[in-house]
């Protein structure tokens, strides 16, 4: 289906929402929430974030408020508060599982939820991700993405000394593109009927449908095709995070590569900046027409009685021993008015959110149990899941056209 | 008869996917690809007490004369991705992955193995491969950089410097306590420098310590450098010499290697690649097993497998018909790119001309040829009959245990579960139920310790 200009159609990502259409809804997932001092809240099982059983709780809960999907942080190095290196706390949540085998050891027990595990492309292989990200695909029956992200800290570059120095911030940029490019372009070099089973002639596949991708780059080449056959949804979900800080290139990869960017900003005014680079960036590379969903991102601490989520996070900032801050804006208050912030901020051109629960063990939950029944009253969020893959919960084509096939138009009946 | 005490066997399960003895044309051939297969697959092995499930590895898709083979099952998913799935609907099963060290990074690979150990419960183990050709380098961001010399130089560091990673938390660290604070009782956790001709890094690995340890680590070359490796690192090999003879001389070769390396046999087990076919009888098991072969080598599938060898292109002969009178074509390019049987031929002129005397000797078309001088069914016969052989070559020290290979996706496993299975556990020589819940506790192999010396005394 091609995008439709009409304003009361179903919502079109490409365009900016109208102010009637349902939203969507994720979470960020990481340790114990996104504050530093979320691990020491009451209920917040610190002890068990190396367990599948922590992370499968979690997601089953994102599930029960029907959310669009999860992400889960990853990255290369311990975590720290400085980018020179690790920053030696012993006080704050380190060490964390890899993200892509998280969400697949999540996959079988889940239904309905999208998995978006984070991968680093500075320091990985185009084709190992591929096949991982369509292994997750299959295995989770058309629910995963992938959230790339880049790398530029020296300290994890000497986790694998594969250069004498970083990459700039340009072409560390230019070489997630690339990755994304190789990533997507063997996900098509499976045609999706390859597999043939022609007992009479002894062929297995025709090979005539997989293909050579023959990718040559500034920082590396891929050949292809891939090992593992077209996943379930053709293309899972690839999201970026456009951040003002990483400047334009940040922006260019979320325009030119993602099928959902996230938007740090602080206000509507730097989400609506954003948003517009984000859309000339697109356009200027002829994809204005192509879907994508633009994202506002928010920190929040969210309580039934607003003054007591404003003492919760000051007393979580006074463990912490200072207030959080974070890089994107943080809320507290009631789910009621977290709704009302988030119609505010739509009309920035945003199409839904990412949430990233100040504690887990609290602000998930009230995501689920308060801010979904709230949004739900007004119309703006599902009470049901429409849809079994990630794809069609975002109104995405739900199995676009593998590039490499030849179109039913040409000559043979479709 | 000797009162020697009755040796445990292990027994394993290969997924059956891509290879040239997996039987797709079968109406009873199910998906290679779809989790469902895996799930049933796995859950068969785990009812059946098994060690452990195994996954093979193959970075790059096959191809014969410049184009893909299309013959075989092609296609399979991503060995870590598949075995974190498969923790989930399982609970004691070892997942065995293959995972090369040529076309990875320490750093990365610890992690996605510490973590598969966390997310499993202390069940993950590594069956680490050497394939260094540029054929499969061409699909990866530093291509094919690694001479063939080298692969076990850069295996061997690969894996002293995954347990360095494996080892730089001692499983101590993580306080998480909340009252006061604490969640690291030491800031150095995950501290590592490795220094040597294929890795040079330093930092910190940000895996905590996982409920093995170290996974399980296997190793899969034949080569006698690869025999070495495995000696000195290994706590299992995944092997091809499941007869009597071959396997008491490979296994003797091995276990012999280990006393170099300060390690005494039963640190290091040997466990073969094995088919079955199951029957009433033991005649109608043979019938069963020649009905397989026939299916497995089907007249083209013949001839390209003689293209192995001859290395030219033999497609005008008749796979009903007579060998090639032609020489082998010798040199550096191979017809047939990919396959690590490839390599088993390292004289074709001479297996040329055995093939020929053989085939004149007995009236063998090329099909009946291949059929005759491929790897044939490992345990034929009914159930007792199998379960007898097994106990037999067990018990012989030809192998510690097998790691079966079904030609049928993911049904394959089913009638050996339920039919030779409990005939081993009557005599004694398998588990009735599971006795630990990691790889290790099953295998009978202790986690290493930090301090290696401890654990040795
Ligand atoms: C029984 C067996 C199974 C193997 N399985 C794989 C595999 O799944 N993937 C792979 O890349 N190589 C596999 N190999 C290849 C070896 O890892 C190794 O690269 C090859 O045998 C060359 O080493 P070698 O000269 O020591 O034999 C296997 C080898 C053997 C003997």
């Amino acid at each position: 289906m091609s995008a439709s200009p009409s304003p009361s159609d179903a919502p079109s990502p490409s365009a900016p929402t109208t102010s009637s259409a349902p939203l969507h809804l994720a979470v960020a997932l990481d340790g114990a929430g996104r504050h530093p001092a979320a691990w020491r809240e009451p209920g917040a099982r610190p002890e068990a974030v190396f367990t599948a059983r922590y992370w499968v709780d979690a997601v089953a809960e994102a599930e029960a408020g029907l959310l669009d999907f999860v992400t889960l942080d990853d990255g290369l190095a311990l975590q720290s508060s400085s980018t020179d290196g690790p920053d030696g706390r012993t006080d704050l949540v380190r060490g964390r599982l890899d993200a892509v085998l998280t969400a697949a050891r999540i996959a079988p027990l889940t239904r309905h939820i999208g998995l978006i595990p984070s991968v680093t492309t500075t320091h990985t292989e185009p084709f190992h991700i591929s096949k991982a990200v369509a292994t997750l695909d299959h295995v989770s029956r058309g629910r995963a993405g992938v959230h790339v992200q880049v790398s530029g800290l020296p300290h994890e570059e000497r986790h694998f000394g594969r250069r004498s120095a970083p990459l700039s911030g340009a072409e560390l940029y230019e070489e997630a593109a690339d990755h994304v490019e190789v990533i997507r372009r063997l996900w098509d070099s499976w045609e999706d009927d390859a597999e043939i089973r022609d007992v009479a002639t002894g062929r297995f596949i025709d090979r005539d449908k997989l293909h050579y991708i023959d990718f040559e780059g500034r920082h590396f080449s891929v050949r292809g095709p891939s090992i593992t056959p077209r996943p379930p949804q053709g293309r899972p979900v690839v999201s970026a995070v456009g951040a003002s800080g990483d400047g334009e290139a940040s922006y260019r990869l979320v325009a030119l590569s993602a099928d959902i960017g996230y938007v740090s900003a602080r206000d509507a005014g730097e989400a609506a900046s954003a948003v517009a680079a984000i859309r000339r960036a697109r356009e200027a590379a002829g994809l204005g027409e192509e879907p994508l969903h633009l994202f506002g991102e928010l920190t929040v601490f969210l309580d039934e009685d607003g003054p007591a989520a404003t003492a919760r996070k000051e007393r979580l900032d006074a463990l912490a021993g200072h207030p959080y801050e974070g890089d994107s804006e943080v809320f507290t208050g009631t789910p009621a008015q977290l709704a009302d912030l988030l119609v505010e901020r739509r009309s920035a051109g945003l199409s839904g959110f990412r949430l990233r629960p100040g504690v887990i063990a609290h602000d998930l939950p009230a995501i689920t149990r308060g801010l979904v029944p709230e949004l739900q009253r007004r119309g703006l969020f599902r009470t049901a899941y429409e849809a079994d893959t990630l794809r069609g919960l975002l109104g995405l084509d739900p199995h676009p056209a593998n590039r490499y096939a030849t179109p039913p138009s040409a000559g043979t009946a479709a | 008869m000797s009162t020697k005490p009755l040796k445990q066997i292990h027994l394993a399960a290969h997924f059956p996917g891509v290879n040239n003895t997996t039987v797709w044309g079968d109406p009873a051939a199910g998906s290679h690809i779809d989790f469902d297969s895996f799930t049933h697959f796995a859950r068969t092995a785990e009812r059946a007490k098994f060690d452990f499930l195994f996954l093979a590895e193959g970075l790059r898709l096959r191809e014969q004369g410049g184009r893909i083979y299309d013959l075989d099952v092609v296609g399979r998913p991503d060995t870590f991705t598949v075995l974190a799935a498969l923790a989930a609907v399982t609970e004691r099963l070892g997942l065995t992955g293959t995972i090369n060290s040529t076309f990875n990074e320490p750093y990365e690979v610890a992690r996605q193995f510490a973590s598969l150990d966390h997310l499993s419960e202390g069940r993950a183990a590594w069956n680490v491969v050497t394939s260094w050709d540029a054929f499969t380098g061409e699909n990866f961001r530093r291509g094919g950089f690694l001479p063939r010399e080298e692969r076990y130089s850069r295996a061997r560091e690969f894996l002293s410097t995954a347990n360095e990673l494996f080892d730089s938390w001692n499983g101590s660290e993580i306080a998480a306590d909340a009252t006061t604070g604490t969640f690291l009782r030491d800031a150095r956790a995950g501290a590592f420098a490795h220094q040597g001709q294929h890795f040079d890094i330093e930092g910190h690995f940000n895996v905590p310590r996982s409920p093995q340890g170290r996974p399980v680590i296997f190793q899969a070359g034949d080569s006698d450098e690869g025999r070495e490796f495995a000696a000195s690192g290994a706590d299992a090999i995944f092997g091809r010499h499941a007869t009597l003879d071959e396997g008491r001389a490979f296994y003797s070769d091995v276990k012999r290697r280990l006393a170099a390396y300060g390690r005494t046999p039963d640190q290091l087990k040997i466990l073969p690649a094995a088919t079955f076919v199951l029957g009433d009888t033991d005649a109608e098991a043979h019938e069963n097993a020649h009905e397989i072969r026939r299916l497995q080598v089907s007249g083209q599938t013949a001839i390209k497998y003689l293209e192995h060898v001859w290395n030219r292109d033999l497609s005008a002969y008749d796979p009903d018909g007579p060998l090639p009178d032609v020489d082998p074509e010798v040199g550096e390019n191979t017809i047939a790119l990919g396959r690590a049987s490839v390599r088993q031929f390292r004289d074709p002129l001479a297996t040329a001309r055995e093939w020929r005397e053989l085939a004149e000797a007995k009236n063998l078309s090329i099909r009946e040829l291949v059929i005759a001088t491929t790897a044939r069914q490992t345990f034929i016969g009914t159930a007792a009959t199998v379960a007898e052989s097994i106990d037999s070559l067990v018990q012989q020290d030809a192998a510690d245990g097998f790691i079966l290979v079904p030609h049928l996706t993911p049904g394959g496993l089913d009638v050996f579960a339920d039919t030779v299975v409990p005939l081993l556990q009557e005599r004694g020589v398998f588990r009735a139920e599971y006795e630990g819940t990691t790889l290790r506790d099953h295998l009978g192999i202790s986690v290493p310790g930090v301090d290696r010396e401890v654990a040795a005394s």
